[in-house]
């Protein structure tokens, strides 16, 4: 198991540096311009200065390059002089466009949010899908699993865009029970601010839950009920063993296996942010950095966080792949 | 092997020893099972009676269809309910109705008091556990073993069952066993809690000659050691022959033919037992040209049965077996025969 996995990480070096180089090209492709933002009033001979500083007039090759090695080289440096106070030379930073601060100070600064709101929203969903998925494939075509299909369909149907304004108009708007906006400078110190913090994350964690418990549990009721109609099951019941350890023991230690790859391969998902809710809830999390970015044509951040959710992607597709053989004695990787 | 368990098996074959009067430990009255399926009722077991002495083997043969697995699963509500429904039938086990039970008491007599086996070891033990764990399982249920006890007597069991090594094997997965070897540990669970009786559901039918040969030999031996009863489904009329006490001959859902194993072979009455036994090659003489088989097909079971079922494929059929479902008739005190043929003797 441990020569596949490093056998695997080696492989994914060339998939990276791919991926990577095809993020540059296609965000150099697209008709932007950083300095496309700034005021009109700038002569175009200062733009071009402007444009000069920040390296966009450097052939394609020779930006890639640089971004490259500051990537690889500078940004590991400089960590390393911080936490370790080592003392490296360390060169330039990667630098946003837009804010010509390091992309990596900008990311760690957001993180917290992003982990914070799509990550429980992660958890809850998963929560929530385990028995929904259970008790549906057990009660197969009962009411409660006609239930379950009805809102994994709404779950899977309805976006976030919409689900997550509707809830706004309903809960924040008419009842005005829920604050619309997150306040991400809000510290929690005692359980009034808790009560808060809670409050204002409700609505992103139930609009986020609502997809990933669509997934998950409609994922996991197909598995069970692949599971329940086998013969194990029957010598199970055979044995005498009751129900609650039939299915709670026999039958879901089979069907989480294809269920947790599926959550492993999720996994990414959180630190790529939610997007379009953390808009909608101006949530300045992961997601949002990067929409803006991509508006504003910043290419350093755009690629940089592209390629930690592409690490991230390649990552957790191996740790899904090491479970799987952990999780199930039949398959061995060595 | 030098633990409780031989004793207590000892023990049991004293009791069983033939001088000692045989007792019905299992008596099956009437049962009838039926299946609601989308296209109508199916009635895959119709009015079945039959007796099970303490240590007596009955073999059950019937082909594919005739209700032989329905039957006994019914007996511990082991199908799917619904589709399944028992709507008649008594159960006698330990001087209780089994049908009458609710759930948890059921439970105590599933792989306590009775063991099942199943035809299919390669599916029928869970994948992602250890052997040892799938047969501490029901020690721990049923016999209230603390971890270290059932280890211990999951150990005998598998040297019981003749797997080599056993201690070490307790940690393997059931893929790292052979077909044969997983059979050996079905034999085990099943026989975990010293059941009385043993249901073996085509036990030998997965398996490759051989390696049925070597699990007869093993239940063979168990029996004789452990003095349970035993009830034998098969549609290999051979394995019958060699290690039956009585036979049941199934048939559409009904026994057609009861009797012991020396009358059933030597004098079979019911016109379906004599062609099975006929379609059975033979070792000497000729080889023929083709295989012997039963014209026809296997009866459909929608609907209560108001012909005798084997009448289409009967050579003897007349029109009372058109218009008559016929009860099982005594044709001596060992045998019995469903077959209007036998009105007259009885």
């Amino acid at each position: 198991m441990l020569n596949y996995t490093i056998r695997r990480l080696f492989l994914a070096i060339p998939t990276l540096l791919f991926i990577s180089l095809v993020i540059f090209f296609l965000v150099k492709l697209s008709p932007s311009d950083p300095t496309a933002n700034l005021p009109l009033t700038i002569p175009p001979e200062v733009r071009e200065k402007i444009r000069e500083s920040l390296g966009v007039n450097q052939p394609l090759f020779v930006q890639f390059g640089l971004w490259l090695k500051q990537l690889m080289i500078s940004e590991p440096l400089y960590w390393s002089n911080q936490i370790f106070g080592t003392n490296f030379d360390i060169g330039q930073r990667i630098i946003s466009y837009q804010t010509r601060s390091p992309v990596m100070d900008i990311v760690i600064q957001r993180m917290p949010q992003t982990l914070t709101v799509v990550g429980t929203s992660y958890l809850v969903g998963i929560l929530i899908a385990l028995p929904i998925g259970i008790i549906s494939a057990y009660r197969q075509y009962s009411f409660f699993d006609q239930a379950g299909t009805f809102v994994s369909m709404i779950g899977f149907s309805v976006p976030p865009f919409f689900s997550g304004v509707l809830v706004i108009v309903i809960f924040s708007v008419q009842l005005g029970w829920l604050p619309s906006i997150y306040d991400t400078t809000h510290v929690v110190t005692d359980w009034d601010s808790f009560v808060v913090q809670f409050k204002q994350m409700i609505m992103p964690v139930m609009v986020l839950a609502l997809q990933t418990t669509a997934q998950i549990s409609r994922f996991l009721r197909a598995s069970m009920l692949d599971n329940l109609n086998q013969d194990y099951v029957r010598t199970a019941r055979a044995k005498g063993l009751s129900e609650k350890v039939v299915v709670l023991v026999h039958v879901l230690r089979n069907s989480l296996i294809p269920v947790i790859t599926v959550i492993a391969l999720g996994v990414p998902a959180i630190f790529g942010g939610a997007i379009i809710t953390e808009q909608v809830f101006k949530v300045n999390g992961l997601g949002q950095l990067l929409i803006i970015s991509i508006q504003a044509g910043d290419v350093p951040t755009v690629q940089t966080l592209t390629f930690m959710f592409a690490v991230l992607i390649v990552l957790f597709n191996l740790v899904a792949d090491v479970l799987y053989g952990l999780l199930d004695p039949r398959i061995r990787y060595d | 092997m030098t633990s409780t368990s031989i004793e207590r098996a000892t023990s049991i074959s004293d009791d069983n020893s033939p001088s000692a009067a045989p007792q019905t430990v299992l008596e099956v009255a009437g049962l009838q099972t039926v299946f609601h399926t989308q296209d109508g009722d199916v009635h895959a077991v119709n009015d079945v009676s039959f007796t099970l002495e303490s240590g007596e083997l009955l073999g059950i043969v019937g082909e594919s269809g005739s209700g032989k697995s329905v039957t006994m699963m019914s007996l511990l509500k082991l199908l799917p309910m619904p589709p399944a429904e028992i709507v008649a039938g008594k159960v006698m086990f330990d001087g209780r109705d089994l049908l009458q039970l609710d759930l948890e008491q059921l439970r105590d007599v599933r792989g306590g008091d009775i063991g099942f086996i199943f035809q299919d070891p390669m599916t029928s033990l869970n994948p992602v556990f250890t052997v040892g764990f799938q047969i501490m399982e029901p020690l721990r249920v049923h016999m209230k073993l603390n971890k270290k006890q059932a280890r211990e007597r999951a150990i005998e069991l598998l040297e019981l069952v003749g797997i080599p090594s056993a201690a070490d094997r307790l940690r393997d997965f059931p893929h790292q066993f052979s077909g044969g070897m997983r059979q050996r540990v079905m034999i085990a669970i099943a026989l975990a809690c010293d059941p009385k009786v043993l249901i073996a559901d085509e036990p030998t039918t997965a398996l490759d000659v051989t390696v049925q040969a070597q699990i007869i030999e093993i239940v063979k031996d168990l029996r004789q050691k452990l003095g349970m009863a035993i009830v034998w489904i098969t549609h290999d009329l051979g394995v019958v022959a060699g290690i039956a006490d009585r036979v049941a001959v199934m048939y559409g859902g009904q026994i057609v033919e009861y009797a012991d194993v020396a009358h059933l072979y030597d004098d079979p009455r019911h016109p379906y037992t004599r062609a099975l036994l006929q379609t059975l090659p033979r070792q000497e003489g000729e080889r023929e040209a083709r295989l012997v088989s039963i014209p026809g097909q296997a009866p459909n079971l929608k609907g209560a049965l108001t012909s005798c079922p084997f009448a289409p494929r009967c050579s003897q059929a007349h029109d009372k077996c058109l218009q008559q479902n016929p009860p099982l008739f005594d044709v001596n005190d060992q045998q019995k025969s469903a077959c209007w043929l036998e009105e007259a003797n009885d």
